[in-house]
């Protein structure tokens, strides 16, 4: 009986752990961005792969010198993603047979509520009204649950830092945005498949490109719902699951992930303690009764011991009878009674 | 004199100790290894796969293992099982070693240790599931430790401390049950901001339930798991009592840990269908999810039911083992096979020697400080002190 309560109360306060309702995602009111925000448009049909954009990333950002210099174009062989040491790679794609490669480049996404920013348990990573995620290597303990967070697979590590090992993502250049400069990809790119504006008006911009030219342009801008939006915006040609982006992603954004989970804190916090008082308070005062039912029978078995004793009217009651009778008494000391200290009284 | 020393040596090269000597020596290496090159000297981690047994196995099992800390003094204190007086010492102890290990094993894992109590008291990351379990395990394990010292008072003879402490354990039993219900359920939940990572046999919005209600029967078995290792090795360090209620307490826990075991297998059952995820059975991730659900927990929830009809003590053990090998794969399943499940196969983690070897050493440096404290401080038994306070 007792364990089944258990059990019900149990399940009751898990469920209202993952109840999904109540999505206002805590903490994360600071992380939306302004309406100004900036962000970047790719556009895959304008892409020659030419890596000019990588080349531009390592500079501006200082990263080390890759293996292979950036006008080798055999590493667009094999694909690739963002690591330690480059914050945005191109890769090249093959839609179908014969078909001519389409490219594409990947790189932090900055999204508007950013799985990587909320899954931090230091703010080292946070959404800048600007429109960059930015990073703070001062505050970050390394925990990488921000990489296990991200779906797009962007954060990367210095695993071979002994020290001072760091996240390592793009920033959409978030130093040179502040001087005014333009992005380093965006301002290297010869072809104009990167643009650098506000996102509204990126989205817009989209658009129109899509419209203008329906037989080169697939009507969907990626990033415009993805994962609940993200900053970098781009458009394509071809299927963008054939160029290994992710179709299934959903447009919940992180925190409302994992807002049900957070809603349900408080819950516990407030009603655990409660509930669980109450069972003690009941499982006490079960005790109490059983307690007070044994004293009543113990008490009850020595006035009879006592009646009996009396009705042999004998001294010669036997010292082990008793010494027994003794070691009841001081047994149950409290429960002895009117019948038990008769009895003592009798003995005496 | 002489006589002595030779006994003394002769104790100290057992086998056990020998190889707890090498493990420990194995540990110091990897140790230095790992902090003088870097995660990336010792692990196989990837920038795709941040996360491998030292979160998988230390941190998830760990803490799922340890929850008996929380069930049997919960069980005995607060819903008034007092049969199980006995075993709420091992437990607590237990629970705080295995608390205080994950720690330390997650002192490998971060990338920068020494910053660990900055989410803490530097900078607050509160959107983050992860933040709350750290929270969380940080102030248990405070709770455990004060738990815990009772014991420590009794052997160091320090009476009014103890006398102190001891009041408190209504408070600390509630704070500890609070505490880990938030932190058990907030690791499963920590998957949940990756529904496109997480196979969806696995991901479910009632991540953080299952592993909730999966930490409470990992926690009983556990308790039974290590009980009876402890009754074949530390059995002079048991008193009567102990003894005495030791068979009660395993049949309890038994008959508990089926009862929640059938709860968790509906609830399991519950969220299969309502993700609409049945498709799913019937490929190779299917079998495996099958086997884990089948073959580690009906199995065993069938087994405890039957041991505890029969009052069979040594099926109680078994299922008692295959219960926590079964949490292993249940962990070992979320964090690492069925995540990133759709990456292509030379993409995916596997554990490296290094790994493995500091993981084997964390357990073996708490098996060690189990067996000093174990043998030295009323643990077992009840101090001649405190003869009721057991
Ligand atoms: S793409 Fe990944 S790393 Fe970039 S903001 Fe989004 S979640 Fe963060
Ligand atoms: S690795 Fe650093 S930036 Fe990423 S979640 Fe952990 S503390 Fe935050
Ligand atoms: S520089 Fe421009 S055209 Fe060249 S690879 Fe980068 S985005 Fe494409």
């Amino acid at each position: 009986m007792k364990r089944r309560r258990f059990l019900e109360m149990l399940g009751t306060a898990g469920l209202c752990l993952a109840t999904p309702a109540a999505a206002t995602s805590a903490g994360m009111g600071d992380v939306r961005p302004s309406p100004g925000a900036k962000g970047v448009l790719f556009d895959a049909v304008r892409c020659i792969g030419c890596r000019k954009c990588e080349a531009a990333c390592n500079t501006v950002n200082e990263l080390p010198a890759p293996k292979k210099p950036f006008d080798d174009l055999t590493v667009l062989e094999t694909g690739r993603r963002t690591d330690a040491a480059t914050y945005t790679v191109v890769n090249r794609y093959l839609p179908a047979e014969g078909a001519a490669p389409v490219y594409r480049k990947i790189q932090c996404n900055h999204c508007l509520e950013p799985a990587c920013a909320s899954a931090c348990f230091v703010k080292a990573l946070v959404k800048t009204p600007e429109g960059p995620v930015t990073y703070r290597a001062d505050l970050c303990v390394g925990c990488r649950y921000c990489m296990v967070a991200c779906s797009f697979n962007i954060p990367a590590y210095e695993y071979h830092s002994a020290l001072t090992p760091r996240v390592m993502k793009c920033t959409m250049c978030a130093p040179r945005l502040a001087k005014g400069q333009l992005p380093g990809c965006v301002e290297a790119c010869p072809k104009g498949a990167l643009t650098f504006g506000r996102r509204t008006e990126l989205l817009a911009q989209a658009r129109e490109r899509i419209k203008g030219s329906p037989g080169l342009y697939l009507d969907h801008v990626y990033g415009e719902r993805e994962m609940g939006g993200t900053s970098w915006l781009t458009i394509a040609g071809v299927p963008f699951s054939q160029l290994g982006m992710r179709e299934d992603l959903g447009t919940a954004s992180a925190p409302e992930l994992t807002a049900g989970a957070l809603a349900g804190v408080p819950v516990v916090v407030g009603l655990w303690p409660v509930l669980l008082t109450g069972i003690y308070a009941i499982s006490k005062r079960k005790e109490k009764q059983a307690e007070a039912e044994k004293r009543a029978a113990v008490a009850a078995a020595i006035a009879k011991a006592s009646a009996e004793a009396e009705a042999k009217l004998s001294s010669e009651l036997t010292k082990a009878e008793v010494a027994n009778k003794r070691l009841i008494e001081i047994e149950v000391k409290k429960a002895l009674e009117s019948a038990g200290q008769d009895s003592a009284r009798e003995e005496s | 004199m002489s006589e002595h020393a030779v006994t003394a040596k002769q104790s100290l090269f057992t086998p056990f100790n020998v190889v707890a000597g090498l493990i420990v020596l194995m540990g110091a290496v990897l140790t230095v290894l790992r902090f003088t090159g870097g995660l990336g000297a010792v692990t196989n981690l990837s920038d795709d796969n941040p996360w491998g047994i030292w979160i998988g196995f230390d941190l998830l099992c760990g803490v799922a293992l340890a929850a008996g800390g929380y069930t049997t003094s919960a069980a005995c204190y607060i819903f008034g099982f007092k049969r199980f007086h006995s075993a709420v010492r091992p437990a607590i102890l237990t629970a705080f070693l295995g608390y205080a290990l994950v720690v330390f094993a997650l002192h490998y894992d971060v990338g920068r240790p020494w910053r660990l109590p900055y989410p803490v008291f530097l900078s607050q990351g509160t959107s983050s599931i992860l933040f709350e379990v750290g929270l969380c395990v940080f102030i248990y394990l405070s709770v455990l430790f004060v738990e815990y010292l009772p014991a420590f008072f009794e052997w160091q003879r320090m009476p009014k401390v103890r006398g102190f402490l001891v009041k408190l354990t209504m408070a600390l039993t509630i704070l500890g049950v609070v505490l880990s219900t938030l932190h058990q359920s907030s690791l499963g939940a920590l998957f949940l901001i990756v529904p496109s990572k997480l196979h969806p046999l696995w991901y479910s919005p009632y991540l953080p339930v299952y592993f909730f209600i999966s930490s409470m029967f990992a926690g009983l078995s556990m308790v039974i798991f290590e009980g009876s290792l402890s009754h074949r090795y530390l059995h002079h360090k048991m008193d009567q009592a102990y003894t005495s209620e030791h068979d009660g307490v395993m049949l309890g826990f038994a008959k508990a840990a089926s009862l929640i075991m059938a709860g968790y297998l509906a609830v399991k059952l519950f969220g299969l269908s309502m993700d609409n995820r049945w498709s799913y059975l019937a490929t190779g991730y299917g079998a495996w999810y099958l086997t884990e659900i089948i073959g580690f927990v009906a199995l065993p929830c069938y087994l405890y039911a039957v041991a505890a009809r029969d009052r069979n003590l040594g099926l109680v053990k078994r299922a008692a083992a295959l219960t926590v090998i079964g949490i292993v794969v249940n962990r070992f399943n979320v964090s690492l096979v069925a995540f990133n499940w759709q990456l292509p196969p030379e993409a995916r983690y596997f554990p490296s020697l290094g790994e493995i070897g500091i993981s084997v050493f964390v357990v073996t440096v708490g098996v060690l400080a189990f067996r000093f404290i174990a043998t030295r401080m009323p643990i077992f038994h009840a101090h001649p002190d405190y003869p009721e306070s057991h």
